[in-house]
C-alpha cells in the first residue's frame, strides 16, 4: 500500500519547512525535509563589510540565536587579527551565551517540544491543565532574557557584542540585579526537570556520530576542539578538510556530512555527551537523579539534555556574576591585517562554524557560514528513514505527529540554515 | 451584539530571521494574557492550531523575495481585517534587501553550487509594495513593548501611541549624554526612528539605523557632524546600507554618499 506522510508547515518550529515521507508498505520511498526560507544571500553581501559591522549584520540570519551568530564572528575576526580577550570580557562573553542557552532552551523545552509530549497544540493550550509549569518554563526563558538584554542592551539581536569584547561593560550592580529571578529559575529548572523526566519518550535509538566542540575543562561554549564520537578531534580551522556539504534539490539548506561517513549530530545531545565529565556539579547531579546519564542515543531525549544544560548555564551564569569585575577597558583593539579567521562556538541547537577572509583595511573579502541546522538535516532525513516502519504502523494523524515531534528533537532553527556556503560535493540522483 | 468570540489573531512570515514575531513570545509576563484575550488562529512558530480567517489582526513578518510570495500576501490580506507589518523586513525589505541594487545571479552564484535550484526574485520588497497595509511597526527586531502597546490599542479599539519622531529625541528624554558630541562617535540617531529607547548611545556606541528613517529625515544635514566624527564617506554610505537600506530616505542618503566617494576619487582612466 502507498502512503504517504505530509506536513506543508512544520509548526512549533523556528523558520519555515515542511515534510514528506512516502511509504512503500511499511518501508520508506522517500523522506524529505523540505526547507523552502527563501535564501537571504548573507555570504554574499557580507563582502566589503569593514569586519567592525559583522557582528550587527550576521545577528539577523537568526532572531532565536543572534548571541550565537555575533560570538562565532567575533571568534573567527579575532582570531585573524590575533587578539584573544581573556578575562573578565571572555567571563562576560560566557554569561551572554548562558543568557541565550537559557532562552533559547527555555522557548524550545516548554513552548515548542513540550506540548509533543502531553499531546497539544501549543503551550496555551497545556497551560489549561499545566499552567504552573507553562508559567515556571516562561519563567525561565525571562530569566535567560533578562541576562541578554543586561549585557546586550536588548534580547534579540543585542546591540552591544564588539569584535574585542563590548561597547560598554555592565556594573556589578546591573548584574546583581539579575540574581534573585536566577536563583529562582535554577530551582524552577531542577523541578522542571524531574517532571520531563516521566515524560513517555518514544523508544528509539540509533548509532549517531556526536559532533560537539570540548574544551580541556569546561562545558563548551566558544572555545575547545571540533570533536566526535567517532574519533575526529580537529581545530575549527580544520572543519573543512573532515566535512562537506551537499546541495539537494529538494531545500534551500545544505545537507552536511563527515567526509566518508555521512550524518551526524550536533546540539545538546551530542554536547552532553561528549562533555558530560564537564557539566558542574548541579547540572551533573540533576542528570544522575533521573538517571540520565552518557551514552544515550535517543533523540527524543535531547529534551532532557536541554534540561540539564539550562541547570548548567543557569548555575555558571550566577557563579559569574557573583565573581564579576568590571574588566579594565570594554573590549581590546587590533588594528586590521590581511587574514583569514576561524570560529566555531556552541549555539543552543549545535555547533556554529564561521570563517572569514579580510583586506588590509579590515573589509571581508569572503564570509563562511556553516549553521548548526544544516549540518542536522541529513541526520534528521536519517532518523525519519529509521522511524519509518513504525509510522507505517500508526493511525495517519499519530504518526504524523511523531513525524513532527522526531523533526523537533532537533530544535532546528530553519530561518538560519538557508543561507549557505558553496559545497564541496553534490549528489547525482 | 452577539459576537462574543474573541477576536482571531494570527501571524505570517516572509524572508525574515524570525526575530520579530519572537518578540511575541519574549513578552513572558503578557504572553498567557494576551492568549485569554485572542484566539490563535495562525502562528507557525508557536502552534499546530491553523484556524480559517478572517483574521482580525494579521502580523506579518519577512520581506517579499520570491514570486510565490507576493501571490502569497494577497490572499492573506483578503482574509485580514487589520493588517499590520512588523519589523524592517516586512516594513523597508529588511536586510535581504542589499540584494536590490546588485546582481542577484552572482549573488546565487557565490552562496549556492547549484543556482539552478534557487527560486528567487531580484528584490526584497516590502509588504506595502504589494498591498494595503494598515499600520507599520518600526525597527530591526521591533521592540516588544511596542508591540503590546499596538495590540493593547487595537483590542481597546483605541488610537495606538507610538513615537515618530528621532533616536535623538529619546536618548534627550533619557538623560543620555550624546556620543557624537562628547565622544566624537559617528551615530545616525538623528535621522532614524524612535522605538529602541535610544539603547546603542545608552550603550555608548553610535545608531546604526535598525529602526528605520524617522518621520522627516535631514541626511544632509548630519553628514558633516558624522565627517568631523572621523566616518568616511564609505563608512556613512554602508551605515545608510544595512537593515532598512531600500527605505527611501536611506537609500537616497547612500546614494548622496556614493556619487561624494566618485567626486573623491577623481575621473577614471
Ligand atoms: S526586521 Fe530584523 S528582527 Fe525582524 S524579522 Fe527582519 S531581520 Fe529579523
Ligand atoms: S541602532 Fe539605533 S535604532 Fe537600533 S537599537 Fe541602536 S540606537 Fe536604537
Amino acid at each position: 500500500m502507498a502512503r504517504t506522510i505530509k506536513v506543508d508547515y512544520l509548526a512549533r518550529v523556528e523558520g519555515e519547512g515542511a515534510l514528506t515521507i512516502r511509504f512503500k508498505g511499511d518501508k520508506p520511498s522517500a523522506v524529505e525535509l523540505r526547507i523552502f526560507e527563501p535564501p537571504r544571500f548573507f555570504e554574499a553581501f557580507l563582502r566589503g563589510r569593514a569586519h567592525l559591522e559583522v557582528p550587527d549584520i550576521v545577528a539577523r540570519i537568526c532572531g532565536i540565536c543572534p548571541v550565537a551568530y555575533q560570538m562565532s564572528a567575533c571568534h573567527a575576526i579575532e582570531d585573524a587579527l590575533g587578539i584573544h580577550p581573556g578575562g573578565a570580557i571572555r567571563a562576560l562573553r560566557r554569561l551572554l551565551y548562558c543568557g541565550e542557552w537559557i532562552e533559547s532552551h527555555g522557548l524550545h523545552v516548554f513552548m515548542l517540544h513540550a506540548p509533543d509530549f502531553l499531546g497539544y497544540e501549543d503551550a496555551i493550550a497545556m497551560a489549561k491543565n499545566h499552567r504552573e509549569w507553562v508559567a515556571r518554563g516562561l519563567g525561565i526563558k525571562k530569566a535567560g532574557n533578562a541576562i541578554v538584554t543586561a549585557l546586550g542592551g536588548r534580547e534579540i539581536h543585542p546591540i552591544n557584542v564588539k569584535i574585542g569584547g563590548f561597547y560598554r561593560a555592565p556594573t556589578v550592580a546591573e548584574l546583581a540585579a539579575l540574581l534573585p529571578d536566577l536563583s529562582r529559575a535554577l530551582e524552577d529548572a531542577e523541578m522542571c526537570l524531574e517532571w520531563m523526566a516521566k515524560f513517555d519518550f518514544p523508544a528509539f535509538e540509533r548509532d549517531y556520530e556526536y559532533v560537539a566542540l570540548r574544551h580541556p575543562d569546561e562545558y563548551p561554549f566558544s572555545e575547545g576542539r571540533i570533536v566526535s564520537s567517532k574519533g575526529i578531534d580537529i581545530d575549527a580551522r580544520d572543519y573543512e578538510a573532515h566535512f562537506a556539504e551537499e546541495h539537494v534539490p529538494h531545500s534551500t539548506a545544505l545537507h552536511a556530512v563527515v567526509l566518508g561517513r555521512g550524518d551526524y549530530q550536533c546540539g545538546p545531545l551530542a554536547r552532553f555527551n561528549l562533555n558530560f565529565d564537564h557539566l558542574g556539579e548541579r547540572a551533573r547531579a540533576a542528570a544522575e537523579r533521573i538517571h540520565f546519564v552518557p551514552p544515550c542515543n535517543n533523540p527524543y531525549k535531547s529534551l532532557l539534555a536541554r534540561g540539564v544544560e539550562l541547570i548548567q548555564a543557569l548555575d555558571e551564569a550566577i557563579r559569574i556574576i557573583e565573581s564579576y569585575t568590571p574588566p579594565e577597558a570594554p573590549a581590546i583593539t587590533a588594528a586590521p591585517r590581511r587574514a583569514t579567521g576561524y570560529g566555531c562556538t556552541e549555539a543552543p541547537r549545535g555547533m556554529l562554524w564561521h570563517k572569514y577572509t579580510m583586506d588590509e583595511a579590515g573589509l571581508v573579502e569572503d564570509a563562511r557560514i556553516v549553521p548548526p541546522t544544516s549540518q542536522n538535516q541529513k541526520c534528521i532525513e536519517r532518523d525519519l528513514w529509521q522511524l519509518a516502519p513504525a509510522l507505517a504502523a500508526m493511525p495517519h494523524a499519530a504518526a504524523t505527529r511523531r513525524a513532527e515531534q522526531a523533526v523537533r528533537n532537533f530544535d532546528p532553527c530553519i530561518s538560519c540554515s538557508t543561507h549557505f556556503l558553496r559545497l564541496s560535493i553534490e549528489r547525482e540522483d | 451584539m452577539k459576537r462574543k468570540q474573541k477576536p482571531k489573531l494570527a501571524v505570517f512570515k516572509f524572508a525574515s530571521c524570525d526575530g520579530c514575531q519572537l518578540s511575541l513570545l519574549d513578552c513572558e509576563d503578557e504572553l498567557l494574557l494576551l492568549a485569554d484575550a485572542v484566539r490563535i488562529a495562525n502562528f507557525a512558530e508557536a502552534s499546530r492550531a491553523v484556524l480559517r480567517g478572517p483574521y482580525d489582526i494579521t502580523l506579518v513578518e519577512g520581506s517579499i523575495t520570491t514570486a510565490h510570495d507576493a501571490e502569497r500576501i494577497r490572499e492573506i490580506r483578503a482574509r485580514s481585517r487589520f493588517l499590520m507589518t512588523i519589523g524592517a523586513c516586512a516594513t523597508a525589505g529588511g536586510v535581504q534587501a542589499l540584494r536590490n541594487y546588485r546582481d542577484v545571479k552572482e549573488f546565487t552564484r557565490i552562496v549556492y553550487a547549484r543556482p539552478d535550484y534557487i527560486d528567487t526574485l531580484a528584490t526584497s520588497t516590502p509588504i506595502a509594495d504589494h498591498v494595503k497595509v494598515d499600520f507599520e511597526l518600526r525597527g530591526c527586531p521591533i521592540d516588544k513593548r511596542q508591540l503590546l502597546e499596538v495590540l493593547a490599542a487595537l483590542l481597546a479599539g483605541r488610537g495606538p501611541k507610538v513615537a515618530s519622531h528621532s533616536v535623538c529625541v529619546q536618548c534627550k528624554l533619557r538623560g543620555n549624554v550624546c556620543v557624537m558630541v562628547a565622544h566624537g562617535t559617528p551615530c545616525l540617531g538623528p535621522v532614524t526612528h524612535a522605538g529602541c529607547g535610544a539603547l546603542c548611545p545608552t550603550y555608548h556606541r553610535g545608531c546604526y539605523g535598525c529602526f528605520g528613517p524617522a518621520e522627516t529625515t535631514n541626511t544632509k544635514g548630519i553628514e558633516g557632524a558624522l565627517l568631523a566624527a572621523g566616518a568616511s564617506h564609505e563608512d556613512i554610505a554602508r551605515a545608510y546600507a544595512t537593515f532598512n537600506a531600500a527605505a527611501p530616505p536611506f537609500r537616497k542618503a547612500q546614494e548622496e554618499q556614493l556619487v561624494q566617494i566618485r567626486l573623491k576619487e577623481g575621473p577614471r582612466g
